[in-house]
C-alpha cells in the first residue's frame, strides 16, 4: 500500500539502532528499579504512590496519614531512615500500623 | 407518593437548581415538606463540586481568581451533574465549557489549561503498567521495525495549544511569582507518570505529531511521516530515545 515513502526502512532500523546505543538512555523502568525503594508507612493522606491495599485501589487514596501499607517511592537506602511523628519509621514491607478504620 | 423512577428523576432535578421546587414524595420525620432541609443539602451538593473543580483545576483557579472560579464552576456544576460516583472523574468537559463561555473569551488560553489539569488527574489515576523497555523493541528485526505499532501507557496524554498552555499550567501550579508570559506561543505538553508522579513536558511540533500517530496506532514509518511533513528538522533518532525514556508506551507489537 506504499504510495510515497518519504521515510525509508533503513532510515527507520537505523534510527532506532542509534536510539537504542546511546548510552545515556535512561528509561523510566530502570530509574525505578536503580535508584527508588518502595517505602510503606510515611505517605500523607492521599498522597501514597500506589497500591495501598483493599478499600483503596491506587495512587493518591490513601484515607489516613503515615498509612502502614501505602508506600512511597523515596531515593535507594533511605527508607529506613525517615524519621515521623510519635516515633514512627519508615518500612521496606508493608505495617499494620495506620490503616484505615 | 409518586413511583421511585419519577421520584428520583424530581430529586435529580431539583438537586442542582435552586429555582427549583423541593422534590414530590420528599418528607420529614416532624412532619411537612422539608423545604428548608433541601435547601441546605442542594447547596451542600453545589459547594461540595465546587471546591471538587477548584481542587482538580488549581491553576485555572488561580488565574481567574477564587470569587470568579466559584461563580464559573457553579454554573458548570448545574449543567453538569456528576456522571461518575467517583469524584475525580468529574469536570471532563470543564474545558469545553471554558472555551464556550462568553466572559472567558479573553483568556483563550484558559481551556487549554484546563484540558493539560484534566489530563494530569487523570494520569495520576490512571492504570499501572511497566513502560515499554529497549530491550523490546531491539528484539524486533530491523526490516520489521517500520511497520512496529505501540501501545500508550494509560497514564500518557497529549495535550496541544495554540498558546502558551504548558508554561502558564507551570506558572501557576507551582504558584511561581507573577511574571508575564507571552500567551500566543503555541506549546503542546506530553503528561507521562514515571516513578508515579505525574510529569508535564513542553514537546516540539514534530515530536507532537510523531506521538499523535502513534497513539492514534499507526506504524513507526507511518508516524514519522506525519513528523517530518510537521516538521523538516524533525530527529527520528531523539524522537525515539524520548519515547523511551518518557514511559510513554508499555508495549510494541509488529503482527498487525
Amino acid at each position: 500500500m506504499s504510495t510515497r515513502t518519504i521515510v525509508s526502512a533503513a532510515y527507520v532500523a537505523g534510527a532506532v539502532a542509534a536510539a537504542l546505543s546511546t548510552a545515556t538512555l535512561v528509561t523510566a523502568t530502570d530509574a525505578v528499579a536503580q535508584a527508588k525503594d518502595k517505602c510503606y508507612g510515611i505517605s500523607m493522606a492521599g498522597k501514597n504512590d500506589c497500591a495501598a491495599g483493599p478499600g483503596t485501589t491506587c495512587a493518591g487514596t490513601s484515607s489516613v496519614d503515615y498509612q502502614g501499607n501505602a508506600w512511597t517511592y523515596v531515593e535507594a537506602g533511605t527508607c529506613m531512615d525517615i524519621d515521623l511523628p510519635d516515633g514512627r519509621m519508615g518500612s521496606l514491607e508493608p505495617l499494620e500500623r495506620d490503616l484505615p478504620a | 407518593m409518586p413511583d421511585a423512577a419519577a421520584y428520583e428523576r424530581g430529586f435529580r432535578g431539583a438537586i442542582l437548581d435552586p429555582g427549583t421546587q423541593t422534590p414530590a414524595g420528599l418528607a420529614s420525620a416532624f412532619g411537612g415538606i422539608p423545604t428548608k432541609r433541601f435547601d441546605v443539602y442542594r447547596n451542600n451538593v453545589t459547594v461540595s463540586l465546587t471546591k471538587a473543580l477548584a481542587d482538580i483545576f488549581p491553576a485555572v483557579c488561580r488565574i481567574v481568581g477564587e470569587e470568579r472560579f466559584a461563580d464559573l464552576a457553579r454554573l458548570f456544576v448545574r449543567e453538569n451533574p456528576p456522571k461518575s460516583p467517583l469524584l475525580f472523574r468529574y469536570g471532563e468537559n470543564f474545558a469545553a465549557f471554558i472555551e464556550a463561555f462568553a466572559p472567558a473569551a479573553t483568556m483563550p488560553y484558559l481551556a487549554d489549561v484546563a484540558r493539560l489539569e484534566h489530563a494530569w488527574l487523570s494520569a495520576y489515576h490512571a492504570a499501572d503498567a511497566a513502560p515499554l523497555s529497549p530491550g523490546a523493541l531491539s528484539a524486533i528485526a530491523p526490516d520489521k521495525l517500520p511497520q512496529a505499532r505501540f501501545a500508550k501507557h494509560p497514564a500518557a496524554a497529549l495535550v496541544r495549544s495554540q498558546y502558551a498552555a504548558v508554561t502558564i499550567f507551570n506558572a501557576n501550579r507551582d504558584e511561581q511569582e507573577r511574571r508575564r508570559i507571552n500567551a500566543g506561543v503555541p506549546e503542546n505538553g506530553l503528561i507521562t507518570r514515571p516513578e508515579f508522579e505525574v510529569r508535564l513536558a513542553p514537546i516540539s511540533g514534530g515530536d507532537t505529531a510523531f506521538l499523535h500517530a502513534l497513539f492514534a496506532g499507526k506504524t513507526l514509518a507511518e508516524a514519522a511521516e506525519a513528523a517530518v511533513a510537521a516538521d523538516t528538522g524533525f530527529d527520528l533518532s531523539a524522537a525515539i530515545g524520548m519515547m523511551l525514556s518518557s514511559g510513554a508506551f508499555k508495549a510494541v507489537d509488529v503482527k498487525r
